[in-house]
């Protein structure tokens, strides 16, 4: 516990005229060209990063690992970032740092597509509705038999996600092992990700997903907005699935910092959430009315820099699957409502218990450590004084945060999920073991094998 | 009476016009290294030189670059739209303009912004003092997005300082191998090594080293100019050395020999001797040098997300909007320009260190 971090606070007088006393002003922050960076942006352009005293620098990454290290390293001093970075930093799969996250950007806004050719051979086990369209959600049941023509053939299936411990990852690794595919496993000797897979994942940016998809190297991939209307708009692949229907409001990018710039710069930590949970709030009061200015900056070149048009389409509730194929998704994206910007505990056992389930982690763990590993990154107390803060400076609703709770949402139930299996966040094990394809409470995978524990 | 005075203004009139012919045949020689040439023949023509002549000259060295790069942009305007990309069609003479009077408005938008920005912060401020918290006082620098312009003038400092570096280290050690046959012996291998090797394979290698070295980074040279600087100094330091050491190799034996004779003392021996006669050599390998290092800043900044240009079209790919290709094309024939633009001052140098202007 930050005991240090609340004294400092405390010795702070909570008047609208006082700014927080931080220890560094001049702040850079990194960011990948998504259209979930917009808090980031909003917080720049409407002044509330000046508003607390913090002169801020974006600046876009090449990749999710350059961000990685360079948060690290200290070139940068937070960063827009997957929510299983910090998780699998903090316990060391690939680069071992203890980073932490006082706040949690949004919610779904990813989807999955494949390409044209792909989506011909599985249109025909897709059920239409009474108009002639597809019946969605869309599951992997459908794919299942394209992959396994592949198999036959001896040609390799693959597809594409950003990151090994990206959200995207372990999205389409669940989408694919719902409907029977399984996406492969991974070892502490073997880090591909490959072994014992029908569908081969591997890794590409999200801004170069629609080129690698049209030169015919991936299949399909799952990636955040703009990417999958990009391929609906150059017209190069369709949109199958959103998050949101595979599973329901679930978290998506944290903001992170290491443990070591929050202990050293308590206040700076507290004044950056601020400015990020006001730009939050204004992303999606008035019931999003603000989210075509939110496009129009967003499209600037310095930011997302994809066309205005792409942008709008998910970030103003609807979502194209085929072209045409218009639908309404109302919380493609969602900024604030739904507690969105609470780092919830529960969020960070999920992708956990996923680490797990593919071999990131390799051997079985307690339920108790799951929760103590949460608890180590996912900071909600930096959270709630930030909102205090906010709250007394009347710039927020007291409504608008979930106060005096154990840091658990309610669990998820079976309908807000494809497969329909719930999720409790306070029983990990009993989830894992659950679930149909993957590692189960002991096994372990020794060289190619599966084993028992 | 008349006749005379017209007489003596007619061969005042001439003498004057010789005086002009000298300034400008003598300017010539400037003008053609700045590639001005095309100003002399309209310049002797103004001065009242024989149109004819002049005409001949002015259709080899005007009209003729004018009309390459006519027919260049129409067949551009004429080829582009048929090629369609993901992004839409590739963009012609048109759209590339139009997005560097774009790139152009965001520089002056930017621009306002960063005053507005100052304004705020005087408003800021102001108050404070009012408010008799003069201790609480800051100024910060304005912290947006560098634009086009302000990425132009990274990538210039950055070749700018790889390149000092790299004439730093070649020169001195091109003359020890001109001058000593076991030193040139010693380096060649190493020269014919490292030569070949591209930037991005050294980028990686100098990252850590200079993220391991250079701990505590000056506020006007970032880690990330360095990381280039030094890249751009591996690649560009070769032909420098290697035309530094041609050059005092071939020096007039005669004239080694008489510093022995006179027994001048090594530092006497270069400075007097082999830098002045090796100089027309080492420019032409300086000029090489710095074609190279510009050509690889390009591609270290991409590699590296280091700001600069290479910065700049790496982004713009990433952005994949129906103006990216525009801009990128703007960024190709920015790095042109400026590329040529260098070549001409380093030939512009040579031509003022060397005697002979014929190389």
């Amino acid at each position: 516990m930050s005991a240090a971090l609340l004294a400092a606070a405390a010795t702070v007088s909570l008047s609208k005229a006082d700014m927080l006393d931080v220890e560094k002003d001049e702040l850079k922050f990194g960011f990948i060209k998504l259209t979930d960076m917009a808090p980031l942006a909003i917080a720049y352009e409407k002044g509330y990063f000046e508003d607390e005293g913090l002169f801020v620098t974006l600046e876009p990454q090449a990749n999710w690992k350059v961000l990685l290290d360079r948060v690290i390293t200290g070139e940068l001093d937070g960063a827009h970032m997957l929510a299983g970075q910090p998780l699998a930093a903090t316990i060391g799969f690939g680069t071992k740092a203890h980073i932490v996250t006082p706040f949690s950007m949004d919610l779904n806004g990813n989807g999955i597509t494949v390409s044209n050719e792909i989506w011909e051979m599985m249109r025909e086990h897709i059920p239409s509705g009474p108009d002639g369209k597809p019946v969605h959600p869309i599951k992997a049941d459908a794919l299942k038999p394209v992959v396994d023509k592949f198999k036959a053939e001896g040609k390799p299936f693959n597809m594409g996600m950003v990151f090994p411990v990206s959200t995207h990852n372990y999205e389409l690794r669940y989408w694919l092992a719902s409907g029977g595919i399984h996406p492969g496993f991974y070892s502490s000797e073997n880090v591909s990700g490959q072994i014992k897979a029908d569908a081969l994942l591997s890794v590409t940016p999200p801004p170069q997903m629609p080129a690698t998809l049209e030169a015919g190297t991936i299949y399909g991939y799952c990636v955040g907005e703009p990417w999958n209307q990009q391929a609906v708009f150059k017209g190069i692949g369709v949109p199958v699935v959103t998050d949101y229907e595979i599973w329901k409001n679930n978290p998506e990018k944290v903001f992170g910092l290491t443990k070591e710039f929050t202990e050293q710069n308590p206040n700076t930590t507290l004044a950056l959430t601020k400015a990020l949970i006001r730009a939050a709030k204004w992303l999606d009061e008035n019931n999003n009315a603000n989210r075509m200015e939110a496009v129009e900056i967003l499209s600037r070149s310095e930011y997302v820099g994809a066309d205005k048009e792409v942008i709008a389409n998910s970030m103003t509730g609807t979502f194209e699957y085929e072209k045409g194929d218009k639908r309404d998704v109302p919380d493609f994206n969602v900024f604030y409502r739904h507690f969105a910007t609470y780092p919830f505990y529960s969020d960070a056992v999920w992708y956990l218990t996923q680490m797990r389930r593919w071999g990131q982690i390799g051997e079985h763990k307690s339920d108790a450590w799951y929760d103590e590993v949460a608890k180590s990154v996912y900071r909600p107390d930096i959270y709630l004084k930030a909102a205090e803060m906010l709250v007394d400076e009347g710039y927020v609703e007291k409504a608008d945060f979930p106060w005096g709770t154990d840091g658990y949402r309610e669990p998820t139930p079976a309908a807000d999920i494809i497969d329909g299996i719930p999720y409790d966040g306070k029983k990990p094990n009993a989830y894992i073991d659950s679930l149909n394809i993957g590692l189960k409470s002991k096994q372990m995978i020794k060289g190619d094998a599966l084993v028992e524990g | 009476m008349t006749n005379t005075s017209e007489v003596i203004t007619a061969g005042k009139a001439s003498q004057r016009k010789e005086k002009l012919f000298t300034i400008i045949n003598s300017a010539s020689g400037w003008l053609n290294a700045l590639g001005f040439s095309w100003l002399v023949p309209i310049l002797k023509m103004l001065a009242g030189d024989n149109p004819q002549e002049q005409l001949t000259e002015l259709r080899k060295v005007l009209l003729y670059p004018l009309m390459g790069i006519a027919i260049f942009l129409i067949a551009w305007a004429v080829l582009a739209p048929r090629v369609q990309t993901s992004l839409g069609a590739i963009p012609g003479p048109s759209q590339v303009w139009e997005q560097t009077v774009n790139l152009w408005g965001d520089h002056i938008r930017e621009r306002e912004k960063a005053d507005a920005f100052y304004e705020r912060q005087d408003k800021r401020n102001e108050k404070l003092i009012a408010a008799g918290k003069a201790d609480k006082v800051k100024h910060r620098s304005y912290t947006g997005a560098p634009t086009y312009i302000d990425q132009i003038f990274t990538s210039l400092g950055t070749v700018g300082l790889g390149f000092l570096i790299a004439t730093i280290f070649a020169v001195p050690l091109g003359i020890a191998s001109g001058l000593s046959k076991a030193v040139n012996g010693a380096i060649n291998p190493l020269i014919q090594i490292f030569k070949p090797v591209s930037p991005l394979a050294w980028l990686p290698i100098v990252t850590m080293v200079v993220s391991a070295l250079y701990i505590e980074p000056w506020d006007w040279m970032p880690k990330s100019m360095m990381i280039s600087a030094v890249t751009v100094t591996l690649c560009s330091l070769w032909p420098t050395l290697i035309n530094t050491a041609l050059g005092v190799a071939s020096i007039d034996k005669d004239l080694m020999n008489v510093s022995r004779v006179l027994q001048l003392p090594t530092a006497k021996t270069i400075t007097k001797l082999v830098l002045p006669s090796s100089l027309p050599l080492i420019f032409t390998g300086l000029r090489l040098s710095l074609g190279v290092g510009w050509m690889v800043l390009i591609a270290a900044e991409m590699l590296a997300q280091n700001p600069g240009l290479g910065k700049f079209v790496w982004d713009e790919f990433q952005n994949g909007s129906s103006q990216s290709l525009a801009k990128i094309m703007v960024a190709v024939l920015t790095i042109g320009i400026i590329g040529f633009i260098l070549d001409r001052i380093m030939y512009a140098l040579q031509t003022a260190f060397t005697f002979s202007s014929n190389r």
